[in-house]
């Protein structure tokens, strides 16, 4: 029962990393209709970028959440110059764009190889979260629930962002109609970097806030930058509910699959895919940005 | 129509001549590679260049055939038997592919393709009593066809030729009969090829199976050429690295493929052998190619607008005469 009851704490948990992660790439898709094949690229130097700060290299240790949140703006900036410098570039050519974002996310795992060397990074829990909760028979560690709640608060004011304020509005009509988006007046490729930035950002901040649990190594791009891609597919492109639903699927799916088949974690995650791509190929909650 | 026939004929004799001008064994193991390489992107650019559709998950498809030699190898069966259930599995495992991700087209099919690749790579890396993980699978042997031995570099060189020819002259069948030309009608106007009553799916799974058949040939001939396989082949790099060789050479164009084969190839041999950075070489020439010459490289993209289309046929003009040098 213990056992069962912890798994799910850890599959909520990494559910919640992985809408982190996964919203911004289908806001990001929704928007701007390409994937972004950098996703887990950002999501990795959000991680190592954090680490570094924890380290103390550059003369100075900065505190956990500090270090996140710099780490998350910092990325939020390289998404920007990115989108502005190569992106914009490629308007409209959406192949083009996919294929540079491609290309920008090898430069980027052989520039983090270059520069935080080969061994995986092990992070520390923070201060005050090491601990446990105990809730009857069964034992929670603090910090994973810290994580969740960390993730609902994100995907509460996400959605009161989306909902209620302007940029939401506007991000809204973009995602349903770019043309006539920009007929009513809405800058669209403004909305373009606002978006690839704010995307950049929550995938840093998942990178740093998710170490603890993943630790930080070479590859860390690669074995995520899937699971954002399911994420979206199950979901639905463009959608927030279809990344938030989609996240906790997938984040269920592949901590009960490490914990009953390890062998086979990866490729179960196959068979949700599977049921929505026949099914439902516009994905559960395809075209809907709520 | 005779003066074709002496370029080929002429382009076969130098191609059998390569291991006798070069002696050295480790260029004519380049060789080999760039050859094999080229059968993995004929297989490719069937999808990119003549349907349209970019999958950024066919190094799977290649992983799929090697490790099916490797294992059945392993489990004490004999070549021929190793080399055509590969083949089937191959192909059992394409058709799953195709089916799955033709459920989209454009953009939606590269991230379906991307993540069943990497899924199969994850398949490769993790399902250890079969795959045996990151430690990968040795292959003892390379067949004996015929009683020739392909230990020597040079008789592997001449068998992968063999196969190469067949491959270039099946691949030149295909996109000129009927069906290639309906399959290029299917990637300009799918929904007017559609009205004329022609079956678009089918036309499109018909060249995904084609596309994985030469993707398993290179795959079998990958897993002998190395003697080993292990998830690295499997990885998003090397579906890149195979649509780099596309994209160099010229998506849609018959020869483009072997010519960025080559390429690539060489460039990957060459950088390596001075700096460790091959990764980052492919990102930046990917980013560079795309930035600075999209035009006639990337033919979905040209679909996406009607003024990169007149730039693409302008394009074409100026590929056809290098491709147009070699048979």
């Amino acid at each position: 029962m213990t056992f069962w009851l912890l798994l799910t704490v850890n599959s909520v948990t990494f559910g919640g990393l992985l809408f982190l992660l996964s919203a911004g790439f289908s806001l990001i898709f929704g928007l701007m209709r390409i994937p972004n094949l950098t996703h887990g690229s950002m999501f990795m130097i959000g991680a190592y970028l954090g680490t570094t700060f924890l380290s103390g290299a550059l003369g100075f240790t900065l505190n956990f959440w500090l270090a996140a949140i710099i780490s998350a703006l910092e990325v939020a900036v390289l998404g920007a110059l990115m989108e502005r410098l190569l992106l914009r570039r490629l308007a409209g050519q959406q192949l083009a764009q996919v294929l540079v974002t491609l290309g920008v996310s090898f430069m980027v795992a052989d520039l983090c190889l270059m520069g935080w060397g080969g061994d995986p990074i092990s992070v520390a829990t923070p201060a005050g979260l090491g601990g446990f909760v105990r809730l009857g028979a069964a034992v929670f560690p603090l910090y994973r629930l810290a994580i969740i709640a960390i993730a609902s608060v994100f995907a509460v004011a996400l959605w009161l962002m989306l909902e209620r304020t302007r940029l939401g509005a506007m991000i809204r009509a973009g995602v349903d109609d770019p043309q006539m988006a920009r007929v009513v007046g809405i800058r669209v490729s403004q909305l373009f970097t606002v978006v690839f930035a704010l995307g950049a950002a929550l995938a840093a901040f998942a990178g740093m806030i998710g170490a603890p649990i993943l630790s930080v190594y070479p590859g860390l791009d690669q074995d995520m930058l899937p699971l954002a891609l399911v994420v979206v597919i199950l979901g639905g492109t463009g959608s927030l509910i279809g990344s938030f639903v989609g996240s906790i699927i997938i984040g269920f799916i592949y901590n009960f699959g490490q914990a009953l088949v390890p062998e086979l974690a990866y490729f179960i995650l196959f068979l949700p895919m599977v049921l929505v791509l026949v099914l439902r190929p516009q994905g559960l909650f395809g075209g809907q940005v709520l | 129509m005779i003066d074709r026939r002496i370029a080929i004929a002429v382009t076969i004799l130098a191609l059998l001549a390569v291991p006798y001008a070069i002696t050295e064994v480790y260029y004519v193991n380049i060789a080999s590679q760039i050859l094999l390489y080229a059968i993995f992107a004929l297989g490719l650019n069937v999808l990119v260049g003549y349907a349209g559709l970019v999958s950024l998950g066919h190094a799977g498809l290649f992983g799929v055939a090697s490790y099916a030699v490797a294992s059945l190898l392993a489990a004490g069966h004999g070549h021929a038997i190793a080399i055509l259930a590969a083949l089937a599995i191959g192909l059992v495992v394409t058709a799953g592919f195709a089916a799955l991700s033709l459920r989209a087209t454009g953009i939606s099919f590269i991230m379906i393709t991307l993540a069943l690749g990497e899924i199969l790579w994850g398949l490769a890396y993790r399902w250890i009593s079969v795959t045996n993980g990151d430690n990968g699978v040795n292959v003892a042997t390379r067949p004996m066809p015929f009683g020739i031995a392909l230990t020597a570099a040079r008789s592997f060189y001449d068998a992968t030729l063999i196969v190469f020819l067949v491959a270039v002259a099946a691949t030149a069948i295909f996109v000129r009969s009927p069906f290639g030309a309906a399959l290029c009608g299917t990637r300009d106007q799918p929904r007017r090829m559609n009205a004329l009553g022609y079956h678009v799916w089918m036309i499109r799974f018909g060249a995904f199976m084609f596309s994985g058949l030469l993707t398993s040939i290179a795959g079998i001939l990958f897993v002998y050429y190395n003697q080993f396989i292990s998830p690295q082949a499997l990885q998003l790099n090397a579906s890149a690295e195979a649509l780099l060789m596309v994209i160099s050479g010229g998506a849609g164009t018959l020869l483009g493929p072997v010519v960025g084969a080559g390429l690539v190839v060489i460039m990957k041999n060459v950088v390596s052998a001075y700096i460790e950075r091959w990764n980052f070489m492919l990102g930046a020439i990917f980013v560079a190619i795309v930035v600075f010459m999209p035009e006639g490289l990337v033919p979905g993209a040209v679909r996406l607008s009607r003024s990169a289309w007149r730039a693409m046929s302008r394009a074409k003009t100026a590929v056809a005469p290098v491709a147009g040098r070699k048979p």
